[in-house]
């Protein structure tokens, strides 16, 4: 290949990894915003890689030329002059950065963070309540009986206040296409905005290491527009639908009568636990166990009999239930809609 | 060949220093040595076994992460291997290996001393710092190792949530890891304050030993930090205090702040000694002085002062204030001025020099260009929204290696090569030097550079896995086999010196023809390391001709010989005028029991036999004053 040839080559490949880049190939991906704030994040990464371009490709240059002048004395026109040098890292190793590094600490520190910073107390239009637990995630919307867990419904271009706590040890709340991530830390209520552009479904996930099942507490924000968020909303605060057949009632009565009850509430039955999620409208949710499997029957089922193999550690124990009483369980389950 | 002794009262003077300084054969005289270089080469071999299992824990990691939902570990095992991979290669490898091992060896060839300020002391440091590696891998052994993250947050550190011993033996293996740290820091600012040969005032000294004074001031500092707060710790599980439980008026963020107040200075420490290196090679290999050698060297102090200022940058997303963020995003963008000085003097030097890319530089350009990748993500966390985003992910992970692998450790290899002369008396294969250094750097760029995009595409750090269709894959799979790549180049190089040993070609006192006192003196150095004190005028000594011949004349002499004890001379803080000459302690059985004794100590309270701990205690004041009894002086 040519000197030109591998130039030429070298800058597709270059180009490709960055169009991969921006079209953000996964859908948690910093690189697709769906907020002005993490769009402003972006554009301030894409800056900063530009400028951290010009200083690695400068200084590589620099190394090269040392390569190509390897047992040649001193530079053309410099020589070993040790004032020029020092002049020079002076104007490189001080000055420059200098200027640089002020530009990006306005930028940076006054104009971007001004997009992403918590919301200032009631100045947004709702409030809503996330709590970290190992390992899943509790939402609450105050002013509501509504409680559910993993997926937080949110109405689209609505600025939404979220506040961020935890039951246990530290997480952080991150969905990275609409807002920067903040931390749940025990003893403080932080804050972050959540805003979406338009509807869509947006994946979330803990930041901040929290035990063994770290990497599965992960959630989805599904920004709704505003009447069907409502909806869901009513729905959401209402108790269970009360079972509509004797198959669901005996799975009702199981339910409660069966360790399931010490740990989940399910509303409107005497099921009251704290430690699992509230499951009182587990069949509106697409996922179970923080994202780690469909909320489908086989994987309910699987799930039920033995959480251990799919999601080893978590704190929900193998439920051993004969095959007529497991089979209504699961039909239960699957009518809270 | 500076001291070669020509006349026979010049060798009658060295036979009789040979004979001073002679420590004891065999086994026994390395476990009672107080001599710098035999306690180097002690640090250097057990950090380098600490390496080896650091090294293996990033390999399963990385075979863990080969592929989306593998099972290659548990989940539990998953978080005691990355946390031991964490401690291991900052507390167990680099920090020992840069400090203990080159720091130890060097410091007082390069300052013309005999040995260490307090040479018994400097046993201690070495002891108890093998020892707390081998406490702390006793956890690992016994299957109870911590599994907490290095920066072990509390309240997943806590009794509640992790109630087996292995937090207990991270913080009491540490706590005991700083006192050696402590010790061997103190030990290194008198020896450069108060042992440079007559002459060498401050502005004659070698920036190498300018970067180990900003190291050990920094360590001195930031190491009461962090014992405090892994005391606080140990209070809270072991007795029941709540330093960090917020249900009874304690704070979580209390740990955050204590452990990166100790933490980011940390980051200087294990960087300094690299800068240093890298200050010693270059004028080798370019036959020219460093650029800006002022600049330079106040750079490196400065560095490790404004680095105690920079700590709240790691807790940008813990919802601290506005004002409180921008005051730490300005300090962290302050520290890149002398970071930029150093790189553009590095650069600059070898760029108008002679530049001859034999293998140790070639391993300083190596580190040159990967801390150039990793100083400028760190600069982006200085931008607090893109701190924000990106923390927590596989873009930290990415900029972290950048630093602590490719720009502290490549150094220390490309310094193993440099100095392998010196300490063996041979040459290794260049050739091979080569091909390992082409591997270690492909494997390096392959391995973390794809963790930056991993971050930027929403990959957490600390997963044990990840889900099939979030685009990860690829990118993990390219980075596990960068490592196994790595891994190759590392091995290579200890095939490389382990056969040099034996078959490398003699290599002389001074193969490289380089600037510093080092290299005045035989290859291995003798036990009193130079026959005669060296003279200097300039911190290039070996460049300045007319000093040697000084030298040998001094010999023949007898002047600056010492021959009457076991002595070396001091000199004054600043100028480095003659001051006294000091009478040397020789090899010693009190450093090695003392750490046997804190060892006792430290298992017991592990263990909470506080009485037997106690008793430990004890022994460990009897040894101290047997040490601080007058030993038999040498006829």
């Amino acid at each position: 290949m040519t000197g030109a040839g591998r130039r030429h080559a070298v800058a597709v490949i270059l180009f490709a990894a960055l169009a991969l880049l921006a079209a953000g190939c996964g859908d948690q991906s910093t690189l697709s915003p769906h907020s002005k704030a993490s769009r402003d994040i972006a554009t301030l990464w894409w800056w900063m890689l530009g400028a951290a371009g010009v200083v690695f490709f400068g200084a590589l240059f620099l190394l090269l030329l040392g390569w190509t002048r390897r047992r040649k004395r001193g530079l053309p026109v410099f020589g070993e002059d040790e004032g020029l040098t020092t002049g020079l890292v002076v104007t490189f190793g001080i000055a420059v950065p200098v200027v640089t590094l002020i530009a990006l600490f306005v930028v940076a520190n006054f104009s971007v963070v001004s997009a992403t910073q918590a919301p200032k107390t009631a100045s947004t239009a709702m409030t809503i309540q996330v709590i970290g637990h190992q390992w899943f995630w509790e939402v609450r919307y105050p002013g509501t009986t509504a409680v559910t867990a993993n997926e937080i419904h949110i109405p689209a271009r609505t600025r939404v206040n979220v506040v961020a706590t935890t039951t246990d040890v530290i997480h952080s709340l991150w969905v990275p296409e609409l807002n920067r991530k903040i931390d749940m830390i025990p003893g403080h209520r932080n804050r972050v905005l959540l805003y979406a552009d338009r509807p869509g479904v947006y994946r979330g996930q803990c930041a901040e290491f929290c035990g063994p099942q770290h990497a599965h507490m992960s959630m989805k924000v599904f920004a709704q527009p505003p009447d069907r968020f409502r909806a869901w909303l009513r729905n959401m605060a209402a108790p269970r639908r009360a079972p509509s057949s004797p198959e669901l009632t005996r799975g009702e009565q199981v339910f409660v009568a069966s360790a399931c009850a010490s740990c989940h509430t399910i509303r409107g039955t005497s099921a009251h636990g704290e430690v699992g999620p509230d499951l009182t409208h587990l069949a509106t949710r697409t996922t179970l166990a923080a994202l780690t499997i469909p909320n489908r029957r086989g994987y309910l089922g699987g799930w039920i009999l033995d959480p251990q193999h799919i999601k080893p550690g978590a704190k929900m124990p193998a439920i051993a239930l004969g095959g007529a009483d497991f089979q209504a369980v699961l039909d239960y389950l699957q009518s809270l809609r | 060949m500076a001291t070669t002794t020509t006349t026979t009262a010049a060798r009658a003077r060295v036979d009789r220093l040979e004979r001073i300084w002679e420590e004891r054969p065999g086994l026994l005289g390395w476990l009672t040595t107080t001599d710098h270089k035999r306690i180097g080469i002690l640090y250097l071999f057990t950090s380098l076994a600490f390496f080896g299992a650091g090294g293996v824990e990033a390999l399963l990691i990385r075979t863990q992460l080969l592929g989306p939902d593998k099972t290659v570990l548990t989940p539990q095992q998953y978080d005691a291997v990355f946390t031991m991979h964490g401690v291991t290669m900052i507390f167990l490898f680099v920090i020992p290996i840069s400090i203990g091992a080159f720091g130890n060896y060097l410091l007082p060839l390069q300052i013309g001393a005999r040995d260490m300020a307090f040479p018994r002391l400097n046993a201690l440091s070495f002891w108890m710092f093998a020892a707390s590696g081998i406490f702390i891998y006793i956890g690992l052994a016994v299957g109870q190792a911590p599994s907490a993250g290095w920066f072990n947050y509390v309240p997943l550190a806590s009794k509640t949530y992790s109630p087996n011993l292995g937090i207990d033996f991270y913080a009491l293996g540490l706590i005991f890891n700083g006192i050696s740290s402590t010790v061997a820091s103190a030990n290194f600012i008198v020896t450069i304050f108060k042992l440079r040969a007559p002459g060498m005032s401050l502005n004659r000294m070698p920036l190498f030993c300018y970067a180990f004074l900003a190291v050990s001031f920094a360590l001195l500092f930031a190491l009461p930090v962090l014992s405090v707060s892994l005391i606080f710790l140990e209070l809270d599980r072991q007795l029941g205090f709540h330093f960090y439980d917020i249900a009874h008026g304690g704070d979580p963020l209390l740990w955050q702040h204590l452990f990166w107040i100790f933490g980011h200075p940390e980051v200087y420490i294990i960087i300094l000694p690299a800068f240093g290196i890298a200050t010693s090679i270059i004028p080798t290999f370019v036959r020219r002085r460093m650029v800006a050698f002022p600049l330079v060297a106040l750079a490196e102090l400065l560095v490790a002062f404004i680095g105690f200022g920079v700590w709240a940058h790691h807790m940008f997303a813990t919802g601290l204030s506005t004002a409180t963020t921008v005051y730490f995003a300005a300090a962290s963008l302050v520290i890149v001025i002398p970071s930029g000085i150093q790189l553009f003097a590095w650069i600059m030097t070898i760029v108008t020099g002679t530049p001859e890319f034999k293998t140790p530089l070639l391993w300083i350009v190596g580190f040159i260009v990967f801390f150039i990748i990793g100083g400028l993500s760190g600069i982006m966390f200085a931008a607090i929204p893109f701190d924000q985003q990106l923390t927590d992910t596989y873009f930290v992970v990415a900029h972290f290696h950048f630093v602590i692998f490719g720009a502290a450790v490549f150094p220390i290899l490309g310094g193993l090569h440099y100095w392998f002369p010196k300490v063996t008396g041979r040459m290794y294969h260049e050739g091979l030097g080569k091909v390992s250094f082409w591997l270690t750097f492909t494997g390096t760029m392959v391995t973390f550079f794809p963790m930056h995009i991993l971050g930027l595409l929403g990959m957490p750090r600390r997963n044990y896995t990840y889900p099939r269709d979030m685009g990860w894959t690829g990118f993990n799979v390219l980075e596990s086999i960068g490592s196994y790549v790595l891994a190759a180049g590392l091995v290579l190089i200890a095939v490389n010196l382990a056969m040099s040993l034996r078959r490398g070609a003699p290599a002389g006192n001074d193969p490289w023809k380089a600037p510093t006192l080092e290299w005045a003196t035989s290859s291995p150095p003798p036990p009193y390391n130079f026959a005669v004190i060296p003279a200097v005028s300039s911190p290039y000594a070996m460049w300045d001709p007319e000093d040697r011949e000084k030298d040998v004349r001094n010999l023949e002499a007898g002047v600056l010989v010492l021959e009457q004890g076991h002595e070396t001379p001091t000199s004054t803080v600043v100028d480095a005028e003659w001051d006294e000459v000091v009478e040397m302690p020789s090899d010693s059985p009190w450093p090695i029991s003392l750490a046997l004794a804190l060892s006792g100590m430290f298992a017991m309270l592990l263990l909470a036999h506080w009485v037997t701990a106690g008793v430990f205690l004890a022994f460990a004041a009897l040894v101290l004053l047997a040490w601080h009894s007058k030993e038999p002086q040498e006829a």
